[in-house]
């Protein structure tokens, strides 16, 4: 069934069925989504909205609704003066190491999981089974259950405070690789007899026919690794003491801990921070949403 | 017939090297010495190690403050999980059926899944800070005053709050799909079966759904167990304090604040005990399905 | 000059399924050659164990007078048609067609020529910059076959090519392709299932069942002289009657007469007649009794009984229409005669 096959008889069949419509209008859902609605976009909000008011002002007010005036101001601070404990780092300097942080470990997942996968699927060799299940291990034990003894192993490679330790270890999941497996088996088994009897070897097949085969799935994930990449705590908090290196997120707990030292917390420069942090992933997901959803359902089989 | 494969004596073995070499040195190796280390008791000042079976173990079992945060995260991850899976089908079943406007619907509920739980975390916080967050205020109007990072339970349910909130998009995005994925003509043919909706959707609809239920299940146990720490976090303001944490979090906090090398990793190896059961429920389950269908 | 030789090739699988029992069969120059027989029969495992897909257990496959056992399908000089085609959905039909002459570096303005030629050939020149989702089945199957041609290869094989079309366009690619194949006087080998595409196609059929070969003639030798029940009710439509029998000094026994034959045997026999072979009259004859009538427009299938079995007898429609009891009258020459146990050609 294709998507336009259910997009257009769809309509029909809830027509058919709604029978507690009201004018045409299902009143009951669409109260239902607007309460959703409100419930998920209302505390974004108002955090938004109070982002732009001055601190003093929320500190006895409380957090407001509305424009308080102070919007370029405060997000210019936050990109441009120089926080953090040694005032190293401004907001727009960790906006770009969040980008590199997405991006890296979006393009290291994508490249190093498809060789993974295409190894595997489509050669025989001895250790192909034990090297399925070492890749299925990695399942076992999610980063934040071993983050003390990654910690130290990048630590005994001298890879902390570097972008290569920030992006390497969070590569090693099975997530990509199994993703790509499942796709690379749905492809049909003759365009790969096709293509031998074309004369095309393992690299010729790789290049021409699977890669150019892959671009949907390709970028469906490489927009949820980005945002994957991009909302990474756990592991930037660990291993970037210095502020160069800091990221978005990772600048959050960096703001946390400053409002707890200050007398009049600055609540509209961490609001502000905040907003900035979920804008680009937000932006990409809505942009790319179609492509975006494809891949996370992708994941289900 | 033969499934089609190259037969090249080392080509696989380059093509996989990145990825087995990535894993080998930072996960397996870490995962080896958390395993190592949980054996031995370390003392931070010489650097020394004595072996102790599974004393730590032992220790991290019964301490008080171990049980606590068990009977929590289990509380926690079970609301977490099922309310989200809860508003999330709510959500996707009204989606489903409103003739307009569905697609500005689906943006507006999707997108918080981009936000890092942290980030989220943080808003939570201020949200519900004493002096500035009008949840506080709203609560105050039932009698009931918010006294976060003072008051265990206020804080915990602030922390169930915030991170239901945060994975709510993820299951209406898969349960939206999963409804659309249902054929018209199933859906017709109960129409002419069952007069009332509201059955309809209990025998019919919901059992369509029930794989993706499932999945979905699993994936919300792993998300309020493992990936809430940076919400948590945040909530903590690392004030230990009277605040409820996760058992990953404290694998964290032990380890890192406490300096409890051997005890945080006997925890890990315990978290990851309960990964690999929840892993095996799972594979178990999908045979099942699969022998069904 | 014989361009393909198959000699003694077996298929055993590791699960111990053996798909291929010892066949051996040649293709000469210029032949189309069709392997027909029911789904399992082996025929398609024999044609990927000459493009080099499938492993071989035994035997050797010769091919221009070199042994390619070990050889992988591009070294091997041969093109295959499959059966959903396979074509790159990505690539344009011209790219679809270079992309094998491109693998073997063949110059830029070769190529062009072949893909012209093909196109042209195929009639499927303003194709050439479209992507095969925007053709049909047929145009797709063509450029299928075009991918084929450009090779120029010593051996087309065609796996069951025909069988996602609807029944009116396969019989108008059966035509092209016999035409085309005539046309290239190049060897080829054709799987089908479709007795009457192994008919109408074959320069010589080679009919399988279960993993061997029952017999391997022109079409009118399978046709006229089966070598066992097994080709003689699976070639023809509608199939060969086949009926029990006792020869005895006096004559066959079949349905409580005595008929005439032209054989030596005595005992128990299967008795084959050909639905158009067979003729009704109203006096004399073996008594029939006559049961349902189809109508085809030019031909009447008549389905009656003989004593304990049923046969069908093909006549002009401009015969009276059969009813009620009649005689059935055959000459001996027609009558073709089986052992009762093995179906194997008295």
């Amino acid at each position: 069934m294709t998507t336009t096959d259910t997009e257009q008889t769809a309509p029909k069949a809830q027509a058919a069925l709604s029978r507690k419509s009201f004018g045409g209008v299902r009143v009951y859902d669409h109260v239902i989504l607007w309460l959703g609605v409100f419930f998920m976009m209302g505390p974004l909000v108002v955090a938004f909205m109070t982002s732009t008011f001055d601190h003093v002002l929320i500190h006895k007010q409380g957090m407001q609704v509305g424009f308080g005036g102070e919007f370029l101001s405060t997000y210019e601070t936050v990109l441009t003066q120089q926080g953090g404990f040694t005032g190293a780092v401004t907001g727009w300097l960790m906006t770009q190491n969040s980008f590199i942080l997405g991006i890296g470990f979006a393009l290291g997942k994508i490249v190093v999981s498809m060789l993974a996968a295409y190894a595997i699927v489509y050669f025989r060799f001895r250790a192909a089974t034990l090297c399925f299940w070492v890749i299925f291990l990695t399942l076992l034990l999610p980063l934040e259950v071993r983050i003390l003894p990654s910690y130290e192993v990048v630590q005994q490679l001298g890879l902390l405070n570097s972008y290569t330790g920030l992006i390497l270890p969070l590569i090693a999941s099975a997530t990509g690789t199994f993703f790509f497996r499942q796709f690379f088996k749905s492809v049909p088994n003759e365009l790969l007899e096709a293509s031998r009897i074309d004369g095309a070897g393992p690299f010729r097949f790789f290049v021409d026919i699977l890669v150019p085969l892959s671009t949907t799935m390709i970028a469906a994930i490489f927009i949820i690794m980005f945002v994957v990449g991009w909302n990474q705590y756990l592991w930037p908090t660990l291993m970037t003491t210095d502020e160069t290196y800091f990221t978005l997120v990772r600048g959050i707990k960096q703001i946390m801990q400053i409002m707890i030292g200050a007398d009049i917390p600055k609540y509209n420069e961490a609001l502000a921070m905040a907003i900035l942090a979920m804008l680009p992933p937000a932006a990409v997901i809505i942009i790319f949403q179609r492509m975006f959803i494809k891949g996370l359902v992708e994941q289900e089989k | 017939m033969e499934k089609s494969q190259f037969k090249s004596p080392w080509m696989p073995y380059l093509l996989l090297m990145p990825q087995m070499v990535i894993i080998g040195i930072f996960f397996l190796w870490p995962a080896a010495e958390a395993i190592k280390s949980s054996f031995f008791l370390e003392d931070p000042f010489f650097g020394n190690a004595t072996f102790v079976g599974l004393d730590n173990y032992r220790d991290a079992l019964t301490a008080s403050d171990y049980k606590r945060t068990a009977w929590f995260t289990a509380l926690f991850t079970i609301l977490v999980s099922l309310i989200s899976l809860g508003l999330g089908l709510m959500l996707a079943v009204s989606a489903d059926r409103v003739l307009r406007g569905q697609s500005t619907y689906k943006t507006l509920l999707m997108w918080v899944y981009a936000i890092a739980p942290p980030v989220a975390g943080l808003i939570g916080v201020m949200l519900f800070d004493q002096h500035i967050g009008p949840l506080v205020d709203f609560a105050a109007l039932f009698g009931w005053d918010m006294r976060i990072g003072v008051n265990y339970w206020d804080t915990g349910i602030a922390m169930i709050i915030v991170s239901t909130w945060k994975q709510v998009p993820y299951c209406f995005i898969f349960f939206l799909s999963g409804l659309q994925s249902i054929p018209s003509s199933v859906k017709e043919a109960a129409s002419i079966d069952c007069r009332s909706e509201f059955r309809r959707f209990w025998t019919i609809t919901f059992p369509l759904l029930a794989p993706t239920t499932f999945f979905l299940l699993i994936l919300n146990i792993t998300y309020a167990m493992f990936e809430t720490f940076g919400t948590i976090d945040l909530i903590v303001k690392d004030q230990p304090g009277n605040s409820p944490v996760t058992l990953v979090y404290k694998v964290y906090r032990d380890g890192f604040r406490g300096n409890d090398l051997g005890g945080s990793s006997a925890q890990s190896v315990i978290l990851m005990l309960i990964v690999l059961a929840l892993t095996i429920v799972q594979f178990r389950l999908i045979e099942r399905r699969v022998h069904y269908n | 000059m014989t361009t393909l030789r198959i000699k003694n090739v077996r298929k055993v699988y590791p699960n111990g399924a053996e798909a291929v029992k010892g066949v051996s069969v040649d293709v000469e120059d210029g032949e189309l050659v069709v392997f027909v027989g029911p789904s399992g029969c082996g025929k398609s495992t024999l044609l990927r164990m000459v493009a080099g897909l499938e492993s071989i257990t035994e035997g050797d496959i010769e091919l221009a007078g070199r042994v390619v056992n070990d050889l992988e399908p591009a070294d091997r000089n041969i093109a295959m048609v499959f059966q959903n085609y396979a074509l790159y959905p990505h690539m344009t039909v011209r790219k679809n067609l270079a992309y094998g002459l491109k693998n073997r570096k063949t110059p830029q303005s070769e190529i062009d020529a072949r893909v012209n030629e093909a196109a042209d050939l195929l009639q499927i020149a303003e194709f050439l910059d479209r992507k095969p989702s925007q053709l049909s089945g047929g145009q797709r199957q063509r450029v299928a076959m075009g991918r084929a041609i450009v090779r120029h290869p010593a051996i087309f094989l065609f796996d069951e090519p025909l069988s996602n079309l609807d029944a009116k366009l396969r019989n108008q690619m059966r035509l092209e392709i016999k035409k085309l194949q005539r046309r290239l006087k190049t060897a080829a080998i054709y799987v089908t299932h479709d007795q009457v595409e192994a008919m109408t196609l074959a320069d010589r059929i080679v009919v399988l069942n279960g993993g061997q070969i029952e017999q391997i003639g022109t079409p009118a030798e399978v046709y006229a002289n089966p070598a066992s029940t097994f080709v003689a009710s699976f070639i023809g439509a509608p199939p060969m009657n086949l009926v029990p029998a006792n020869v005895t000094d006096t004559g066959m026994e079949v349905g409580g007469v005595t008929l005439d034959h032209a054989s030596s045997h005595r005992g128990p026999v299967t008795f084959g007649l050909r639905p158009e072979r067979a003729h009704l009259v109203a006096n004399g004859g073996a008594p029939v009794e006559i049961g349902v009538v189809e109508e085809l427009g030019a031909v009447r299938l008549v389905h009656c009984r003989l004593g304990d079995s049923d046969l069908t007898v093909t006549q002009n429609a401009d015969e009276p229409v059969p009813t009620g009891s009649m005689g059935l009258e055959f000459s001996a020459a027609d009558a073709v005669l089986f052992h009762r146990d093995s179906g194997r050609r008295l």
